[in-house]
């Protein structure tokens, strides 16, 4: 079924399709229509599913966790500093396990207030060990929610759907509805690898000592530093795991491919830009205004921020003279995040001697501030004709005006 | 399985005594129940049983008589306070020790009040 | 009218392990043991960073019997809600869900949560066990903690505010059950809870329990001190179901009495109190005639 509907009805009915159990969501703009919508279907009966209007995000994602610990698939939404005040359920749901899938509607942090698009929230969450998938149009928003919700069940690593406040979660663009019979082929009932329950009781998450320590049985058990380990482990491995999962929607559905990156015009490209979210599907039009110019210039979209896809990318872009980092979010008394991630994958290379692209690192839209498609056209025309490497330490905020 | 099943990934722990080892060995006293005294040993019926209802650390039996397991007993002097005959009282570990008992002794040879 | 359960009508089954890491003489253990015999084996049990996270276990050893789900400091009563709500969507809402959540967790970092729940009135029991400081963390001063108590942050002066009344904030939310109960009287507890659970919506049960190191006092003392705490009227067990107030079991027996203990047995019996004057002390007797007058009044 085709609809035209914005970003965040999209994602509510990804949500919906996806069955989820328990959502417990507060509402904080942008996400808020999200919440809005799934609150309509419950009451209408459309969706069986507890909701729970919680108090804050902490208790939102508090809500999650220990539904999911419970076994029941469940879901939240949240954006900015609703992220942040749930931080530190951020690192519990990962280091618990959990398969919680939440929607992070991209938007600015305080202070000063912001209410305009931004990745700071999400892109500050990245060392939480959390999956993160970013969205360029409303169909890869429904999509990668069922993907979400398959991917975190597979590998019992929570997951977080990003996508492009106001740009993307208010805007209305046409998208196909997975059909549910679809739906229920690619998406499976949740299986719990263990449910709270007292015929088998356990006493989860508790204190876990710095080293290991013989249990009940006289076996010895891990220390939090291999529980950690575990996690990061299969974080890596979620990189083949979501491949899979990209596969098996192709296959199902008819639509995807690469679970990891979105390339566009790169396979001649002397010159590739990398980015997030619907920025690199505006660079398109960016990308054929300069290849009228004569520039070979193409775009790297990373649809899978974490785990880091940094052998894809790095084979997808050597063969470039040069990349173009631009992204919505910093590192704060350091430089953008994607920007160092590239630099890091890229310096592996460089080690072994073969010639890599320089790196250039850009920042726009902090705060909402619009990114218009000429200013990035005249930035990325100076950096492929001017000297990209006089650029000094800092990169480059498109669209500043101090 | 190895070591990266479920179980084994996550911070899942099961039942079992001990989490604070042999807590018996926190002990500077211990309570000795006198058999003369204790209502439902006396009795040889169900009565009384408030040491058992107020032990911190579950280690009095509600048997009759009542016994104590001095492997995890940590000495708190609850029992010996509540008891309205008072049939219990605290004596010094060192000097069971001394009188060559081995803390751990009574409960390893099973229910039996150490007297 | 349900008879009261007696020391021989407990069950014998206990759900609780020896050999915890709770000091020696915990308050906290007696009521969490008998309090687990109430609740029985078909529950799930949500506990917050606290002494109880200490007694129950470090992994990968459980004191405790029962599945419990460890959870962030501020979000107990948020989880319970979730659990709960799992297990409606999974059709197994035989299963009780227990919150056990110290004073700081439910009263201070603990209040957002538990209030929002409360105004939900999600179907879970919340107990608390005040033993009146974060004591896991060495003693330092809360909400609960009562006024003139000496803590580590208070180290010097005692504490100067009030203890907060988190009963009567619970009854505030109308909810159908609130009450308090003292480790020192277990029995009292243990219907509590079985009452509470037969009881839907969100029930609230705040229970005083005794802490040797925290309070200073030796440990066997620890029920001694919390019957004390009853027989001075300076704490009182009470219900307030559907928001009528009644004092029940040794309270309500102190009401016919009308002859409490003078409140300095109870203060002196503890050595965080040190610091008090006899001008404070005459000040909490006054504040506790006073309420008790009120009780003898409405009795």
């Amino acid at each position: 079924m085709h609809m035209i509907e914005n970003g965040n009805v999209a994602a509510a009915i990804g949500v919906k399709l996806a069955g989820a159990q328990v959502i417990a969501a507060y509402p904080i703009t942008p996400q808020t229509p999200l919440t809005e919508k799934l609150s309509e279907f419950i009451e209408a009966g459309e969706m069986k599913a507890q909701h729970i209007p919680v108090e804050s995000e902490h208790s939102a994602l508090a809500a999650c966790i220990a539904a999911s610990s419970t076994g029941a698939r469940a879901f939240t939404a949240t954006s900015a500093n609703g992220l942040l005040y749930m931080h530190e359920q951020v690192h519990w749901a990962a280091g618990a396990r959990l398969p919680i899938v939440m929607c992070v509607v991209n938007r600015a942090v305080g202070a000063p207030w912001n209410i305009w698009n931004d990745h700071q929230d999400s892109i500050s969450q990245r060392d939480t060990g959390w999956i993160q998938m970013y969205c360029c149009d409303h169909q890869q928003i429904i999509d990668s929610v069922l993907k979400a919700f398959a991917i975190a069940e597979a590998v019992s690593i929570p997951v977080m759907v990003c996508y492009d406040g106001y740009l993307l979660s208010h805007t209305y663009m046409p998208f196909e509805v997975p059909e549910e019979q679809q739906v229920a082929r690619f998406l499976k009932p949740f299986r719990p690898a263990y449910a709270l329950d007292p015929e088998n009781p356990a006493n989860l998450n508790t204190v876990t000592l710095p080293d290991t320590r013989v249990d009940i049985n006289g076996d010895m058990a891990h220390g939090y530093m291999e529980i950690r380990y575990l996690l990061q482990e299969d974080l890596r491995a979620t990189l083949a795991v979501a491949q899979q999962t990209e596969d098996s929607f192709k296959q199902i559905f008819g639509r995807g491919g690469d679970a990891l990156l979105e390339p566009y015009r790169c396979d001649d490209a002397e010159y590739i830009v990398v980015g997030l979210g619907s920025l690199t599907y505006q660079l398109h039009d960016v990308v054929e205004t300069l290849r009228s110019e004569g520039h070979k210039i193409g775009v790297m979209g990373i649809r899978l921020y974490r785990p880091f896809p940094a052998e894809a990318l790095v084979q997808a872009v050597r063969q470039a003279r040069g990349v173009f980092v631009i992204e919505k979010a910093v590192s704060y008394g350091y430089e953008g995040a994607l920007f160092s991630d590239v630099k890091a994958a890229l310096f592996e290379s460089a080690q072994s001697g073969d010639p890599v692209p320089f790196v250039k690192g850009m920042v726009a839209g902090i705060g909402g501030r619009e990114i218009r498609t000429a200013d990035l056209t005249d930035t990325l025309r100076a950096a492929v004709t001017g000297s990209p490497r006089d650029a000094g330490d800092d990169p480059g905020w498109i669209g500043l005006r101090l | 399985m190895g070591t990266r099943g479920y179980r084994y990934k996550t911070s899942h722990s099961l039942s079992g005594p001990g989490d604070g080892g042999k807590t018996g060995s926190w002990r500077v006293q211990r309570p000795i129940i006198d058999l003369e005294r204790c209502t439902p040993a006396r009795r040889g019926s169900e009565a009384c049983f408030i040491c058992w209802l107020y032990c911190p650390d579950n280690v009095i039996s509600r048997t009759i008589p009542p016994t104590i397991d001095y492997e995890y007993c940590k000495g708190c002097g609850i029992c010996a306070e509540e008891c309205p005959t008072k049939a219990i009282t605290m004596v010094d570990e060192a000097d069971v020790v001394a009188n060559d008992e081995d803390p751990a002794a009574c409960s390893t040879e099973g229910p039996r009040p150490c007297t | 009218m349900t008879p009261k359960t007696t020391i021989l009508t407990l069950p014998k089954e206990e759900l609780v392990h020896p050999g915890s890491r709770a000091c020696t003489g915990c308050g906290l253990s007696i009521a969490y043991r008998i309090g687990l015999k109430a609740l029985g084996p078909d529950t799930i049990l949500v506990v917050p960073p606290s002494c109880l996270t200490v007694l129950q276990g470090l992994f990968p050893v459980a004191t405790t019997k029962l599945p419990c789900l460890n959870v962030t400091f501020a979000s107990t009563a948020a989880a319970a809600t979730g659990v709960m709500e799992a297990l409606k969507a999974q059709g197994r809402e035989h299963i009780k869900v227990v919150a056990w959540a110290g004073d700081g967790g439910t009263s201070d970092i603990g209040i957002q949560a538990l209030s929002g729940a409360a105004e939900r009135g999600d179907d879970f029991l919340f107990m608390c066990y005040d033993n009146e400081g974060y004591m896991n963390t060495g003693v330092q001063r809360s909400g609960t903690t009562p006024q003139g108590a000496i803590t580590t942050n208070t180290p010097f002066k005692g504490k100067l505010q009030q203890k907060k009344d988190v009963p009567a904030i619970m009854a505030a939310h109308g909810i159908d059950y609130v009450a308090t109960a003292s480790a020192a009287y277990p029995l009292d507890l243990y219907d509590k809870i079985k009452k509470a659970l037969t009881l839907k919506g969100t029930k609230y049960i705040h229970i005083h329990t005794p802490c040797p190191p925290g309070w200073g006092f030796e440990p066997r003392y620890s029920v001694k001190v919390g019957r004390s705490a009853i027989e001075t009227g300076y704490y009182d067990l009470y219900e307030v179901e559907q928001g009528v107030f009644r004092l029940t079991g040794a309270s309500e027996k102190l009401v016919e009495k009308q002859q409490l203990v003078p409140v300095r047995e109870y203060l002196q019996s503890q050595a965080r109190f040190k610091l008090l004057s006899e001008e404070q002390i005459a000040q909490i007797q006054s504040q506790i005639d006073t309420k008790w007058a009120g009780y003898y009044q409405a009795g």
